[in-house]
């Protein structure tokens, strides 16, 4: 094998299933990519390269003694750091976690190890998940692989960013209003948001917990499903896990479902046109004629509730992250500041909380907080439900005649890092396309669609109805190929070689 | 669209538990007004016989069976605890309420 | 202890001559399911310390509450025994305030949406014109989680005020509860202590009749709240409350309205304000403390909460719980009273000792009703007094006591004897018989060993023979008394009397 790190996580498996390579060589491999880019890139904030080669030798030894292996045993993973890993600090890019190990291993974790994948460590983030560049960590930057003075995206940035430079296939990140599939759009790569529900909450620590989802991050689209079908299933212990069979993501990503010919695609009106970059509208005209040249029926839909999800959604979500923020208070794990034997315990709560909190997690709680007082509820809380509500509806009336919708990911490719630092308004716009989704909690897939302004990647969303989660990547395969036929390769090619003399 | 005052904020920032100073204040203080006058738009959307929609899935009685399972050995429990003592954690003391 | 109230207070007459009291009751009753609401931790009492919890009940970021389905069943049976409606659907939402105690820093509760609303509760009350009987509004039941137990420590009290820091230990963080919020009560103002008295009692009375909880106030499994105001007599909008928290005892209820009676009266007589506030109920002197002044109205900023779905149970299984519901505590005791045969007093004194369960369980057994109250509120109730315990966690069950009072009709033991019985079992030296046995408590039944010892003690006391030949019979006391000291007590007292009279007089 000339190069692990350019394989596919799907060929990377069979290629470890087949003796034709050991996990710990592609472990190894990995560790090694890290090792030589991550100076530049920043992906990781922990790695533990000693517990990544005891993962893979487990497979290894596992496939030695004629166990039968997982479809991805073997494959180096990418872990956002707001998921708990016995062994492994979690941080959720925070100052008031800083050092915590959890002493219970997440839902997820306990599926991909049972799987075989292998964790090579844990990635960078927008602190507890809020935000979209990566920014918001409280452990420096993650810069993105396409052009290192630009955002990865965020708030998964560090696992968009890891797979885009090549530090790892395959990545878990987690996506509450935008947060797998806007890092996705602008580093070029593959990510999905399963259906609310979908994939296991426990040990997901949360921002906003009745929207908050876990989700892959690929270089392709059958790589994602097979993620998607390792994390996902029914979980006793979230009781907001969906008890019914995981739709046939990965049947759908082979083209075992059929093609796009004859399907009906929706064009969302209110996700296009003005805000959005010329650049990527450009994309995303050239992949709406794609898909009608592919045989698909496209047509408009409106759905008006679209223009009132940002501002319920930033009454949502900080209204729940008041609350799930509470208990990093420096009493039971974490930081503890201003415990100098005179200040009572409310003080060292304030203290602890001031010093460990990043400004916008700040920002959030007090807007939450706010949001849910006595005498404010019914107009902010209480109407954003509402609106939430509207949002479906629309989503089912449009559901009711399209089997897919479609929409930019993003309204522009990645920015400047520092541009919108200080700007929060600009900064949730980054969230616009993806946030309908969001608040209704259907699945939605961000697939490169090319490149935009400055030759930075941009993403064209795919939003399929609940629990239909197979429609996402039964259309984003069949784009995925046709594209690539386009371009004569992956979009990933074109990333620039981070490392000096490396291979091209 | 609500006017925020430093003693608004005050008031926040002591109901989230965060210590603020006065230059904090300010600056929180203009950045939630602009972003409260963006989020109140909600209010314009006519939604008085709209039900409020807190789940993507609409799923009820999701419970677990009374059967014990093993807690977490008390190493784990106290490990991460900033300050411990005699197997409990150890606090600032409590000023404003009696132990009930 | 430096809790004794400065408060002053007007006599209770006087309180209630000018002034109508208006309380509300509410009561935490800890539910004994195995595991704990959100998790399956055990919530068994007295273990040591953070070796029940677990991420759920820790607030360990990323762990998630799953209800206790059992707990559900008992907060919907609770409901149904207090005649309220059961929700067809309700929720859970978080309360969010800051407290070292509760791992989350909020706490799920049920807030406008309670699984059980809109029922009441019939209480009998002892006046001096007799029982009354009195119906308490239900306000609501609803499902929460408690929180951790904290200690305070350093300083020189080991109270709160005064503390250098303090442990906390989280076995009891997230054991469910049940609160029962009762309508506002207005009565007779005389009988508003007796009455929230009558209500916890009653309330405790059914809480153990359905077994949903072990409900012993003394270890905190069932905690009372009470809300007190005072109107002047001829208003009709309420004053201003005070809550008492710490309420410890069946008996505190009474005393602790009681105090914030007097104390309210004192205050608004005066010409003073009643601040709303929290008090602290001291056991020692029965006063009540100011504890947090809520200067503003607590904003919790409840919403419901998301990592649970509603809980919606259906009629057929609400109709299949109400089937499970055993006889209302009241009516029960109607019947034994009626077929025991007993006077409106011994019923209650009955129930006071808190034995009722336990005389009944005695008599199914086959004893005699009244030998078995005779026990189990005479010997084991004074016991359990000088304990400070509950009769019923005495280690001494009614099948002993049937054994006890079977030993004794049979004569094999006197009273005397079977208090001593009584003692051992208590001590953990075994059954009634092991006792017996271990101790040689048997009565002594040989008539010629009693006869020596009536012989030795006559010829002791030569005089009392001449007196009851000369018909002075209750003379014989005093060679009773001699025997059964030289016997140690183990004779039959009735017996000894009859061989000392056929001695004496060779009837």
């Amino acid at each position: 094998m000339s190069d692990l790190t350019r394989l596919d996580a799907s060929e990377t498996a069979a290629s470890v299933a087949a003796g034709q390579v050991t996990a710990r060589e592609v472990t190894s491999a990995h560790l090694d990519r890290v090792n030589q880019t991550d100076e530049q890139v920043h992906a990781f904030l922990h790695i533990d390269r000693n517990l990544a080669l005891a993962a893979a030798d487990a497979v290894d030894a596992a496939r030695a003694a004629g166990e039968p292996l997982g479809p991805l045993a073997g494959v180096p993973l990418a872990l956002k750091d707001v998921f708990t890993m016995r062994g492994a600090p979690t941080t959720c890019g925070s100052k008031i976690l800083d050092g915590w190990r959890p002493p219970y291993d997440s839902t997820v974790v306990e599926r991909l190890r049972q799987a075989g994948v292998v964790v090579l460590g844990k990635t960078n983030m927008d602190e507890f998940a809020m935000g979209s560049s990566t920014e918001n960590s409280a452990f420096g930057v993650t810069h993105n692989p396409w052009d290192l003075q630009r955002i990865p995206g965020g708030s998964s940035g560090g696992s968009s960013a890891a797979v885009a430079a090549r530090q790892a296939p395959l990545a878990i990140g987690t996506d509450t209003g935008g947060s797998i599939r806007q890092p996705a759009a602008v580093t070029g790569i593959v990510g999905v948001k399963p259906t609310y529900g979908a994939v296991s909450r426990y040990g997901l620590v949360a921002f906003s917990s009745s929207l908050d989802q876990g989700g892959p991050f690929a270089r392709t689209v059958l790589d994602a499903a097979l993620l998607h079908e390792v994390m996902a299933g029914h979980d006793p212990k979230d009781a907001t896990s969906i008890d019914a069979p995981v739709p046939p993501v990965v049947a759908a990503a082979r083209g075992e479902l059929g093609g796009v010919d004859g399907l009906k695609v929706g064009v969302v009106s209110q996700l296009q046109g003005e805000g959005y970059e010329p650049g990527v509208q450009a994309r995303f005209d050239e992949v709406v004629e794609l898909l009608t040249s592919m045989g698909a029926d496209v047509v408009e839909v409106s759905c008006p509730s679209f223009d009132y999800a940002l501002p319920a959604y930033y009454l949502i979500a900080p209204s729940e992250c008041s609350s799930n923020l509470a208990r990093f208070d420096g009493m039971r794990y974490g930081l503890r500041a201003g415990d100098d034997g005179a200040n009572g315990v409310e003080q060292v709560m304030a203290i602890t909380r001031a010093e460990g909190f990043g400004p916008e997690v700040k920002r959030r709680i007090m807007l939450g907080t706010y949001a849910l007082s006595a005498g404010y509820y019914d107009a902010y809380y209480g109407q954003a439900q509402k609106v939430r509500t509207l949002i479906r509806r629309d989503f089912e009336a449009a559901y009711r005649d399209v089997d897919v919708l479609l929409s930019p990911t993003t309204p522009t490719v990645a920015f400047p890092i520092g541009e919108r630092a200080d700007d929060p308004i600009a900064m949730y716009k980054a969230d616009l396309a993806t946030l309908p989704s969001s608040l209704y909690g259907g699945p939605a897939m961000s697939l490169p669609a090319g490149l935009g302004d400055e030759d930075l990647p941009v993403g064209v969303q795919l939003m399929a109805a609940v629990q239909r989660d197979e429609q996402v990547y039964r259309v984003g395969a069949a784009l995925e190929s046709a594209l690539q036929e386009r371009w004569g390769g992956p979009l990933l090619d074109r990333v620039p070689e981070l490392v000096q003399g490396g291979a091209a | 669209m609500p006017a925020l005052h430093r003693d608004d904020i005050a008031h926040l920032a002591r109901l989230s538990r965060l210590q603020l100073t006065d230059a904090e204040r300010d600056h929180y203080g203009e950045q939630l007004e602009v972003i409260l006058a963006a989020v109140a738009r909600v209010a314009e959307v006519a939604a008085d016989d709209v039900p409020p929609t807190t789940h993507a899935v609409p799923v009820v009685n999701v419970t677990r069976p009374d059967v014990v399972v093993p807690c977490l050995p008390r190493g784990d429990v106290l490990s991460g605890a900033p300050a411990a003592e005699d197997d409990r954690f150890r606090v600032p003391r409590i000023l404003d309420e009696e132990e009930q | 202890m430096t809790t004794t109230s400065r408060d002053a207070l007007m006599s209770f007459e006087d309180a209630i001559a000018t002034f109508d009291p208006v309380m509300g009751l509410e009561v935490h009753v800890e539910l004994n399911t195995h595991t704990k609401m959100f998790c399956g931790c055990p919530t068994a009492f007295g273990a040591a310390p953070n070796t029940q919890v677990c991420p759920v009940c820790l607030g360990l970021p990323g762990a998630l509450p799953v209800v206790n389905e059992k707990a559900v069943e008992s907060a919907i049976r609770i409901g149904l025994a207090l005649g309220c409606s059961i929700a067809p659907w309700s929720r859970f939402a978080r309360k969010n305030y800051f407290y070292p105690d509760m791992p989350k820093d909020f706490q799920t509760s049920q807030y406008d949406e309670p699984i059980a609303f809109d029922g009441a509760l019939d209480i009998v009350v002892e006046t001096d014109d007799g029982p009354q009987s009195i119906t308490v509004g239900i306000e609501r039941a609803h499902m929460e989680e408690d929180t951790g137990k904290i200690s305070h420590l350093g300083g020189a009290t080991g109270r709160i005020h005064g503390a250098d820091y303090s442990l906390i230990d989280y076995n009891r963080a997230g054991v469910p509860l049940i609160e029962i919020v009762t309508k506002p009560i207005e009565v007779v103002p005389a009988l508003a202590p007796a009455v929230a008295r009558a209500y916890v009692t009653e309330l405790r009375e059914l809480i153990v009749a359905l077994g949903v909880s072990d409900a012993h106030m003394h270890q905190g499994s069932m905690r009372v709240d009470a809300n007190l105001s005072l109107k002047p007599r001829g208003r009709s909008e309420f004053g201003t409350r005070t809550e008492t928290k710490n309420v410890n005892s069946i008996r505190s209820v009474e005393r602790a309205v009681r105090f914030e009676i007097q104390r309210q009266a004192a205050v608004l007589s005066s010409g003073g304000t009643i601040v709303q506030e929290t008090r602290h109920f001291h056991e020692n002197d029965g006063s009540t403390t100011s504890g947090r002044v809520k200067e503003e109205a607590e904003d919790y900023r409840y919403f419901p909460e998301p990592d649970l779905t509603p809980v919606a149970p259906d009629e057929a299984w609400v109709e299949a719980l109400r089937a499970t519901l055993p006889e209302s505590p009241l009516l029960k005791r109607a019947r034994i009273r009626q077929e025991w045969g007993l006077s409106e007093h011994d019923m209650q004194s009955l129930i006071n000792a808190g034995a009722l369960d336990l005389v009944e369980q005695t008599v199914a057994l086959g004893s005699d009703p009244a030998d078995a109250r005779k026990w189990w509120t005479g010997e084991i109730a004074r016991i359990s007094n000088e304990r400070g315990l509950d009769v019923a966690v005495l280690p001494i069950t009614p099948a002993d006591v049937n054994r006890i009072i079977v030993l004794t009709s049979e004569g094999a033991l006197n009273d005397k004897l079977a208090r001593q019985v009584i003692e051992g079992v208590l001590a953990g030296e075994g059954g009634p018989d092991e006792v017996v046995a271990s101790r040689g408590l048997a009565v002594v039944s040989d008539d010629g060993a009693l006869m020596e010892a009536i012989d030795d003690a006559l010829a002791a006391q030569p005089d009392i023979a001449d007196k009851i030949r000369d018909g002075k019979v209750q003379a014989a006391g005093a060679i009773v008394g001699a025997v059964m000291k030289a016997t140690s007590g183990k004779a039959d007292a009735a017996r000894v009397r009859e061989l000392i009279l056929e001695r004496v007089t060779g009837v």
